[in-house]
């Protein structure tokens, strides 16, 4: 944090502060309003993830990969059961597959639901991010009438599923679609396109594209900065690839790219794809197989090691998993992409506002549940 | 007005003369604080009623037992004015213990001072002053010291952010909201507040009331830059960055709480009051009837100058509950680069329509 002058502050952002999403601390440099230096300080929710998984068989390590990115807890379960299944060469039903595509898409918008709502908040807008919540508060219900659990899931299990789909579930997320799918313009109308809200976030904390992947800033984060990444069409995994989507990317359409709004854009068109992914899925889904069927009786991988990474909401979300051929993980890393861009905030955020520093800590989208682990 | 009515009516007294006037201004001011205290909770549940329609939610509804329990949660601001009295009284130790506790009332008293010159009705002015209007101007920037003062001894670096921002907000919008009141005085070349709104009879253009506000093009334009400013001058979104949740926790207000903050709270109240209070007087006609000649008579005229300023507060409300906020520098540049040269435009433009046409 270098040597602060005569002139400047140093205050104190965190942890208990309304804007900082979850504990995080901000020390922030600043000479008046400007801001010069931040340091970024994590660790207030640290839970000893990997340390717990050493201890854990591979069957119990899934209820804590949902506790990592709260609120993306199907797409974390994700993610750990694809690496295991290729650790140990298991070959799942499509039904289960399709499902979980499902349930993760759906996951997927819930999660950047909750992103936009908050970011309104942060620069001031109350209404949309209960606009926002109403809705996201749907897929919640989805979510209970599936598997029981509302935030916390534990619904994908290596080789298969908890639960089967309950009866009447496509008929509820068609409707839950249709319902949707208007909504979306609401939300452009009140809060994207908004004069004020375009004043805050267009052309301010510029992420280029060459800086973005040089921290190794992933997903909605680094697509915002206009570059074409995604890696359920680069490195398809699951069935993904038989789906037709497109992957939006941030066009500078009121300020540079890479700026606040780019990034919030991106989220925005980002739940259309998923609509479309959502709305294929259904379709094709195939009504036949157990979703038990795939499950091994024990879960002892051969001895050996993966790193499988799949597409979280906040980004490339990855399992490094060492298998010494016992029941428990050698060793389990998590690749965190929300870690990752928020190591880019003191980069992009020098020489703004402190009302900027919060528009874009809030634009990153970060979970401090995955930063801390 | 009524000041004088009084000071007329009681016996004077030989033994201290002073004591008359003393009697009669406590007449007054006793029942502007019950209007405020009852105003301030009426506002707040329409604020939560209101908030509660934009935001697709219920609000209040009377769930609960005791004070909530009432239809359609009426009695929820009482419940939260009682809370706000219950709470302990807490004062930071590193706190400058008299400045904090002085800082509530000052900013207060700015804004309750200010209602002696606000015309409810024909005959409902306490005091009618020849200079009205510019009295109020100058007693509701009074309310900026305190904020200072708050953000000052509360000892905390949010405070003290949150108290400069307030201060060159409101002491900046102050100078476009003087300029559109000017634009009024020129054309209605008088200062008192009933002589404002009396100028504001009969009709213009042949159908639409006589008031300012359609009086001609400029001040129409007088009226929104003077409406716009009292809402920065009040801290209301999308000028509440003083507050700004999301940025400063509550800003000059953060080390605040129980009755003490309660006042900060009846004091923003009370102050949209009086900008709507001043907006409907100079721009909307004050106590006149929207129909000329028709229901004109003081009881009317108590409820047409209620009506016309709560419709402004509602507007404020709306405001808040649909926009995101500004940033200090866009706010500064709205008011310098936008609000002032338009504003110095219009006294000119309505100095030609007064010549030419007028």
């Amino acid at each position: 944090m270098g040597i602060v002058k005569g002139d400047q502050m140093v205050l104190n952002i965190g942890p208990q502060h309304p804007s900082t999403h979850g504990v995080l601390r901000l020390k922030v440099v600043t000479d008046g309003e400007i801001v010069s230096d931040i340091e970024p300080i994590i660790g207030y929710l640290h839970r000893c993830f990997e340390k717990h998984c050493e201890n854990s068989t591979y069957e119990q390590v899934i209820p804590f990969t949902d506790r990592c990115d709260y609120i993306a807890s199907m797409n974390n379960n994700f993610g750990y059961v694809v690496a295991m299944e290729k650790l140990m060469e298991i070959k799942v039903p499509d039904r289960v597959e399709y499902i979980r595509v499902i349930m993760a898409e759906l996951n997927r918008i819930a999660s950047h639901l909750l992103a936009l709502g908050v970011y309104g908040l942060d620069v001031g807008a109350f209404t949309p991010f209960l606009y926002m919540f109403r809705d996201r508060e749907r897929i919640l219900d989805i979510f209970e009438l599936t598997c029981g659990a509302r935030l916390l899931y534990n619904y994908m299990w290596v080789g298969g599923l908890s639960h089967d789909l309950p009866v009447g579930f496509v008929e509820t997320v068609y409707g839950f679609l249709d319902y949707f799918e208007p909504k979306l313009k609401e939300y452009n109308e009140i809060l994207t396109y908004n004069k004020i809200f375009i004043e805050r976030t267009a052309d301010v904390g510029v992420l280029p594209p060459e800086v973005a992947i040089s921290y190794g800033v992933s997903g909605p984060n680094l697509r915002g900065s206009g570059v074409k990444w995604d890696l359920r069409k680069d490195e398809p995994y699951s069935v993904y690839e038989r789906f037709d989507f497109d992957i939006p990317i941030g066009e500078g359409t009121v300020g540079t790219t890479g700026d606040c709004w780019d990034r919030f854009y991106v989220r925005m068109l980002e739940i259309t794809e998923s609509a479309k992914i959502l709305r294929q899925a259904l379709k094709d889904l195939p009504q036949d197989g157990d979703v038990h069927q795939a499950i091994p009786k024990k879960i002892r991988p051969p001895k050996g090691s993966i790193y499988q990474r799949t597409e979280s909401p906040r980004g490339d979300l990855a399992y490094y998993i060492i298998s010494d051929g016992s029941p428990q993980p050698y060793r389990l890393k998590m690749r965190s992409p929300a870690f990752t861009a928020l190591s880019v905030l003191n980069e992009i955020s020098r020489g703004w506002m402190l009302s900027d520093v919060i528009a874009i800590l809030g634009s990153l989208d970060i979970v401090l549940g995955e930063i801390d682990r | 007005m009524i000041v004088d009515n009084l000071i007329d009516w009681f016996p004077t007294s030989a033994a201290w003369p002073g004591l008359t006037f003393i009697v009669a201004v406590i007449l007054c001011a006793v029942p502007v604080f019950i209007f405020i205290a009852v105003y301030a909770l009426v506002a707040i549940y329409g604020e939560l009623k209101i908030s509660s329609f934009i935001q697709d939610k219920v609000g209040p509804m009377g769930q609960g037992v005791g004070l909530h329990a009432w239809r359609w949660g009426l009695l929820q601001p009482v419940a939260d004015a009682l809370k706000l009295i219950l709470k302990e009284d807490i004062i930071p130790s590193s706190a400058d213990k008299k400045l904090f506790i002085l800082a509530p009332f000052i900013v207060f008293i700015g804004a309750f001072i200010a209602f002696s010159a606000l015309p409810f009705s024909q005959t409902l002015i306490i005091a009618d002053m020849n200079i009205g209007i510019f009295y109020i101007l100058a007693v509701s920037s009074l309310g900026v010291i305190g904020i200072i003062l708050a953000g000052w001894s509360s000892n905390n670096k949010w405070s003290l952010y949150g108290a400069m921002r307030s201060a060159a907000q409101i002491v900046s919008y102050e100078i476009p909201a003087a300029l559109s009141i000017v634009v009024v005085i020129m054309l209605t070349s008088t200062m008192s507040m009933q002589g404002i709104i009396q100028y504001q009879s009969g009709l213009v253009w042949g159908f639409l009331p006589n008031w300012l506000l359609f009086n001609n093009p400029f001040t129409f334009l007088a009226f929104f830059i003077f409406f716009i400013s009292g809402v920065a001058e009040c801290n209301r979104t999308p000028f509440d960055i003083p507050e700004a949740e999301s940025e400063l926790v509550a800003g000059a207000f953060t080390e605040y709480s129980g009755m003490r903050y309660a006042f900060f709270f009846l004091s923003e109240y009370a102050n949209m009051f009086v900008v709507s209070g001043v907006a409907a007087t100079a721009f909307m006609g004050g106590w006149q009837s929207p129909i000329p000649g028709m229901f004109n008579t003081p009881g009317w005229g108590l409820f047409w100058f209620i009506s016309k300023s709560m419709f402004l507060i509602f507007m404020m409300i709306w405001f808040r509950w649909t926009f995101p906020r500004l940033r200090v520098d866009q706010l500064m540049d709205v008011c310098w680069k936008g609000f002032i040269p338009i504003s110095l435009f219009n006294i000119f433009g309505v100095g030609i329509w007064y010549l030419l046409i007028g």
